[in-house]
């Protein structure tokens, strides 16, 4: 038995510590929105964010968790209340068949965590692990540049809110 | 006044005196400046011809930026002596080699002297690229002049006086540029002879793989005996090699087309570049290559032969010491990284087998911690090895344990010495190089293009 913080809740989980992170979120804890590509970590769909920084969940072996945070699309926002990043992606239309998109977001909303303004080049080399056979690649740049935007408001209208 | 600064001050005063000697000997008139040729004036047959000589001489590794136009030059290249930036080596008139006569431009290859009678610093391999053939010369200048031209202006190169000054470069060059030093060896065979121009020459092997005296020039008497480049270890490729099998011509070619062998481990760092240039080489000349460098290499001693059949056997057995996870860094191989490198999976589905991996048996870490950090990232277009980076899910200490763990269980040779330090620094740079880093480099070794001019 081991304790995996998840989304800001500790779990316990009774796995191998070879057990890949992602086998854990969507077969133990029903957390579905990182998907299972390659398995190989090439493709990028199963990307999680793990104390701050993307990591791909299907070669993340449960061993390395210990005292981790581990972040989830389900842990950015919900149906009703979608984040930033989510709404962006909405907005832009970015998902064609959708699967590769909750990984994309995962490491988009790492990469504007630790750099809020990106350019171009640097979305396109943070994102450049990521594989999608759809084509919506303008989309997604479009999107995390309109996410951006919606966190600079977010963040204004949270310091106007709390005057 | 310190010992190093009067040391400093002697050699100093001596790189000036030899430099102005050697200026006198060694000085060459201005080329005059041309139109810039246009690109109908030459033969394509000949532009194709140097286009895989570009290839081989590995030219777009230096004189390219990530991200960068090719050929236009700028990459920082650092030396114990300062940082010296590539010159570049398009057609353009202002900032490039547009001006260059052919002449000039063969003047440049055997003496490392500018269309203006500048010495250039050897940071451009013209120790080996002296060795080059008029015909070569030739294809190489009739390609360089047909590609794109791009304006960019040349940086300025970070060194203190007096190496700031060209002309010292001219004692330099009397002291370690050898002309017509390579000959043909009647008592070899042609290929063996091929091999040799293209080593010693146009691919300059040794200018990464030789270590370096204290003038930068290649050591004579350490040919191939292995250096550090570009924060990764160029490993020893003469008898001294750390690899557990030793290598033969036909394991030597196959490495060289394909990037991978599956008794040895994959290209890395600037040695996927040169691979992923070599494929658009025509085979003949990769197979002259490995038939040289495995005469370097020697061939191995019993004592050697019998380590590398007992690394093979070691590498068939079956994967049980997997489970005996009793140590930090067991536990983490056998969580991490077994699954893949004991799959039995053929690549790039399956992992090398380690106790075949030259770099667990190399002399430091430095290349495992940056494939551990960074992984294998695949080559556009082409089937090759793969492997995700661990650098966001494992901490240095779990990184440093690991490494010694995998020094331990499949190689012969002694435990690595700091070992923390090295993985730091791997992932200092490792997280520089990310942060300047626009994209992947913008290689003209298409194997696509292999047909076309």
């Amino acid at each position: 038995m081991m304790t995996l913080k998840v989304n800001g809740q500790d779990h316990q989980i009774d796995a191998e510590p070879d057990t890949p992170l992602l086998y854990v979120l969507r077969d133990d804890l029903k957390l579905n929105a990182a998907k299972f590509g390659c398995g190989l970590g090439q493709c990028g769909s199963c990307t999680v964010i793990v104390d701050g920084k993307a990591v791909l969940s299907c070669v993340t072996p449960m061993l390395l968790l210990a005292g981790k945070q581990v972040t989830t699309l389900e842990g950015l926002g919900t149906v009703a209340e979608p984040a930033p990043i989510q709404r962006a992606f909405m907005e832009e239309q970015a998902a064609q068949c959708g699967y590769c998109i909750a990984g994309m977001m995962m490491r988009a909303q790492a990469l504007l965590q630790r750099n809020p303004k990106p350019t171009d080049e640097q979305i396109r080399a943070e994102l450049a692990p990521h594989l999608c056979r759809c084509g919506t690649h303008m989309r997604i740049l479009r999107a995390v540049h309109r996410a951006s935007r919606l966190m600079d408001t977010a963040e204004l209208s949270d310091k106007r809110s709390a005057q | 006044m310190k010992k190093s600064g009067i040391i400093g001050g002697i050699f100093a005063a001596l790189l000036i005196g030899g430099g102005v000697a050697a200026f006198a000997v060694t000085w060459r008139p201005a080329i005059s400046a041309i139109d810039p040729p246009r690109s109908q004036t030459f033969d394509t047959a000949v532009i194709k011809h140097g286009r895989r000589l570009a290839a081989l001489g590995n030219c777009n590794n230096c004189h390219t930026v990530r991200g960068g136009k090719n050929f236009a030059g700028g990459l920082p290249v650092p030396t114990p002596f300062g940082t010296i930036y590539s010159s570049n080596i398009t057609p353009d008139a202002e900032t490039g080699i547009g001006r260059w006569s052919e002449e000039a431009f063969q003047r440049a290859m055997r003496f490392g002297v500018d269309r203006e009678g500048r010495h250039l610093y050897p940071t451009f391999p013209y120790d080996h690229f002296t060795n080059v053939s008029d015909d070569d010369d030739r294809a190489l200048y009739a390609y360089l002049m047909t590609r794109e031209p791009v304006h960019a202006a040349a940086r300025e190169n970070q060194l203190s006086f007096p190496l700031n000054q060209r002309f010292v470069v001219a004692g330099w060059k009397l002291l370690f540029l050898r002309r017509g030093a390579l000959r043909t060896d009647p008592n070899k065979s042609a290929e063996w002879n091929r091999g040799a121009y293209l080593v010693e020459g146009l691919a300059h092997c040794g200018a990464c793989h030789t270590p370096r005296n204290a003038l930068g020039a290649e050591r004579v008497n350490a040919r191939f005996a292995g250096c550090d480049v570009d924060d990764w270890k160029a490993y020893a490729i003469n008898a001294q090699s750390p690899s557990p099998v030793p290598w033969d011509a036909d394991a030597l070619y196959a490495y060289l087309r394909d990037g991978f062998h599956p008794d040895h481990g994959t290209a890395r760092g600037p040695m996927a570049e040169v691979v992923s240039n070599l494929s658009a080489v025509p085979s003949d000349d990769v197979r002259a290559i490995a038939i040289y460098m495995a005469d370097v290499f020697g061939a191995p001693s019993p004592e050697r032969k019998r380590q590398g059949e007992a690394a093979l056997a070691q590498a068939r057995s079956s994967p049980a010491a997997a489970a005996a996870a009793d140590s930090q860094g067991a536990a983490l191989y056998a969580a991490a990284c077994a699954g893949c490198h004991e799959s039995g999976r053929p690549p790039p589905y399956g992992g090398v087998s380690l106790a075949l991996s030259t770099t667990i048996s190399g002399p430091d870490p430095r290349n495992l911690a940056n494939i551990v950090l960074a992984g294998i990232r695949p080559v556009e277009g082409e089937r090759s090895p793969i492997m995700p980076g661990f650098a966001a899910s494992m901490s240095d200490a779990q990184i440093a344990a690991l490494l010694n763990y995998l020094r331990s269980r499949f190689s012969a040779q002694p435990a690595w010495t700091d070992v923390d330090g090295i993985v730091a620094e791997a992932r200092r740079t490792q997280t520089a190089f990310l942060q300047t880093t626009a994209g992947a480099r913008n290689a003209p070794a298409d194997p696509s293009q292999r047909d076309k001019p």
